[in-house]
């Protein structure tokens, strides 16, 4: 079955998803990132290698954080950014997604970011869109996230070097995680030998243990020894659909204090996709200590989504 | 009108019939299998040498989209589609706009059909008023319309006390019950099935007990009211298991299987293919697996299409956006004759499966070549092969798995009431 992110010669067409990419293409999207995490750094924060190019945030299900870094990088590669919100423009007077998508198509656009609410969204697009048009998926239902968690692998890289002796710990609603499944599926890729999943049964999918992982209840046995601790965020809906019975007892279960932080590794790092719920997640202590890498993920966040646009744009 | 059918290999397996013999038609019925009757001259005479014979095929489910739902596909299409594929009687469930939940919209229904002549048509009236699961419908007069059967397709019932008392209703009069046996508040805004495709795909799910547990709940009022109930669309190895043991109990259900169901599973979905997006999902190769063993060993009585014309916008969406649905009363013969041959059963078995069987589910007088009863008959050519092509199919529904892909078994003439309606 052909995989529909890359073209004949294997290069990255799109980046819909990390399940299905092979390593050294992951690598490559960490190794170009490494140079553009000096752009950033600089006092002219631009290089021209997308001069000319248009690309249009597509976001179909609001974001200002995602939208934003996508746009930044778009920026810094000197490309012409166009931000569509499309619950307000046409797709509520009923036009269909894939109109919208054709009508842009005819403007010219050379990449389309988009985010969706529902999983599958950005493949559709993908199948759709003409030859020369690439697609990056900014996040499709729970289906998956792919430059968060490349930027999660460009993180852990910086800190840690070697995902052959690492165990890494997932915490939260894995079910509803279109970040998790994207990091589940670069983890194992990139051979990190252990990677845990820490939720309450109501918050994981079926027969997650097929996707390579360790299934763990029980937060102070899942964190024991662990290098890296992804941090999920809790949404309020988790509550409302009898999934959960409170935000405080979800912090007293799974949520990440200094006690439970110290049954990993003391040189354990804490990262979070971000927005952070203080006190239901995570708590400020953690969030703001010495081991938590939260700010530069979003640092790293831009420089990775510098590599995707630029790989992409090369092929 | 006479017909001279010669040299077909007729299968007729409510008779127990297989071999080759010629069939004799006057005036819309069959008048002699093998031995010519007296001073008979035909007009018309099929050649069918190396060709199969049986009867018009019955399907349980086809969704003829009138009244209402016209821009999906209308009934003069529908129709053609179903003589196309070689069936000759068919019940369309209740789920038009408005729902068949009255006589006047029964009687409109049947007479447009009957108008076309081509296949018979047999409505399932809703079981509730407007579908919606709360008051009865008055079941005797739609029965009177032309109703076989009483069910909610696929507005699954919410409230237990109501299913019961409509099932005891039915019952009082000896009305036929379908339900598709699913929970709704368990299936909630699931769209695939519970299991290691959904999870990676990050599709809302339906686990099999939302299945089962309706299965059981169907199987226990059954037995309270003793009401004749037919299980729509089993799609799960534990949901067949309830059955046998159901019958094996003395329990009289039957049970259908929707014909993708038998040979597709979770992993086509692929990457998000809307056109897998069917009710019930499609389920695990170890469920798929089980319904083709209840199959055979007969814990599943009949395979029905389960026609779903999508119009192509309603496809083009997001998988858990997308119409669920596949368009299939042309398929439904050679997805039979797949199975049968990928686990080298006899023709005549699997003919019976969309046959005779079916039509002992629905009560009527059709799925035999018995001497007397009206010429519907299907003829085909099991050996030919053929393109699943959308400017082919006669349905306007062009939304199946199927698509692009070849299939063997093509029907070369479809006979109803003696005429001949299809012609390849």
């Amino acid at each position: 079955m052909n995989n529909p992110q890359l073209n004949e010669s294997g290069e990255l067409q799109h980046l819909l998803t990390t399940e299905g990419l092979p390593a050294p293409i992951l690598l490559k999207i960490l190794d170009t990132a490494e140079s553009f995490v000096g752009v950033t750094e600089r006092d002219i924060k631009k290089v021209p290698l997308l001069r000319g190019k248009s690309i249009f945030n597509l976001f179909f299900e609001p974001s200002t954080r995602t939208r934003t870094t996508f746009e930044i990088a778009a920026k810094r590669l000197s490309a012409d950014v166009v931000n569509l919100n499309i619950a307000v423009s046409s797709q509520s007077k009923g036009e269909t997604m894939l109109d919208t998508v054709n009508n842009l198509s005819a403007m010219h656009a050379d990449m389309f970011i988009v985010r969706h609410s529902q999983s599958g969204a950005a493949h559709l697009i993908a199948r759709h869109v003409r030859p020369e048009i690439h697609v990056i998926n900014a996040g499709d239902g729970r289906h998956a996230h792919p430059t968060q968690a490349l930027l999660d692998m460009f993180t852990i890289r910086r800190y840690k070097c070697d995902f052959h002796n690492l165990r890494v710990a997932i915490v939260g609603d894995i079910l509803h995680s279109r970040v998790a499944r994207s990091q589940i599926h670069a983890l194992t890729t990139l051979g990190v030998p252990e990677v845990r999943v820490i939720s309450p049964k109501t918050l994981l999918p079926s027969k997650v243990e097929r996707l390579g992982v360790h299934v763990y209840h029980d937060m102070e046995q899942g964190l024991k020894d662990v290098d890296v601790l992804l941090m999920l965020r809790l949404q309020n809906e988790r509550m409302l659909s009898a999934r959960l019975p409170s935000a405080e007892e979800y912090f007293k279960h799974y949520g990440l204090t200094q006690e439970k932080l110290a049954l990993a590794k003391h040189d354990a790092i804490v990262m979070h996709p971000g927005p952070m719920n203080r006190g239901i997640e995570i708590d400020s202590a953690v969030a703001d200590g010495k081991q938590s890498v939260i700010l530069p993920q979003v640092t790293f966040g831009i420089a990775v989504r510098m590599a995707v646009m630029t790989i992409l744009a090369g092929n | 009108m006479r017909i001279f059918i010669k040299n077909g290999r007729v299968i007729d397996p409510r008779n127990g019939i297989d071999a080759v013999n010629n069939i004799y038609i006057v005036a819309g019925k069959i008048v002699a299998i093998g031995t010519e009757p007296d001073s008979f001259q035909a007009n018309h005479i099929i050649d069918a040498k190396g060709l199969v014979v049986c009867p018009g095929l019955v399907d349980l489910s086809v969704r003829l989209r009138e009244p209402g739902l016209e821009y999906k596909a209308t009934l003069e299409s529908e129709m053609r589609a179903a003589v196309a594929g070689g069936v000759t009687s068919l019940a369309c469930p209740p789920d038009t706009d408005p729902p068949l939940d009255e006589p006047g919209l029964v009687e409109m229904l049947k007479h447009r059909a009957k108008n076309l002549n081509q296949a018979h048509v047999y409505p399932i009236g809703a079981l509730t008023q407007g579908l919606k699961g709360e008051r009865l419908t008055e079941m005797a007069e739609l029965q009177d319309a032309g109703c076989v059967a009483f069910s909610q397709s696929d507005k699954l019932l919410l409230d237990t006390r109501v299913m019961m008392q409509a099932m005891q209703y039915a019952s009082t009069f000896g009305f036929r019950v379908w339900l598709r046996p699913e929970d709704a508040s368990i299936a909630d805004s699931g769209v695939a099935h519970d299991g290691e495709v959904a999870t990676r795909l990050g599709l809302p799910a339906i686990p099999v007990c939302a299945e089962t547990i309706a299965l059981s709940k169907i199987v226990l009022i059954a037995r309270e009211t003793g009401a004749k109930v037919h299980l729509c669309r089993v799609s799960s190895a534990e949901g067949v298991a309830m059955v046998r043991a159901a019958r094996q109990q003395g329990l009289p259900i039957t049970c259908d299987v929707a014909a993708n169901h038998i040979h597709l599973s979770e992993m086509d979905i692929s990457f998000f293919d809307s056109n897998c997006h069917l009710v019930p999902p499609l389920r695990g190769i170890s469920d798929r697996d089980a319904l083709r063993a209840g199959l055979v060993d007969g814990t599943i009585d009949a395979v029905c299409s389960d026609h779903a014309p999508v119009d192509e916008d309603a496809k083009l969406l997001p998988f858990g956006e997308s119409e669920a649905g596949a368009t299939g009363l042309e398929l439904l013969l050679s997805l039979i004759l797949k199975w049968a041959e990928e686990i080298n059963i006899p023709l005549a078995v699997a003919v019976a499966k969309i046959t005779s069987e079916p039509a002992k589910i629905l009560g009527v007088k059709a799925g035999d070549l018995s001497v007397g009863t009206a010429a519907d008959l299907c003829i085909f050519d099991p050996g030919q092969h053929w393109r699943v092509e959308a400017p082919i199919l006669k349905s306007q529904g062009k939304n199946t798995p199927f698509l692009d892909m070849e299939l063997q078994g093509k029907v070369k003439y479809t006979l109803a009431d003696g005429i001949i309606v299809y012609e390849d």
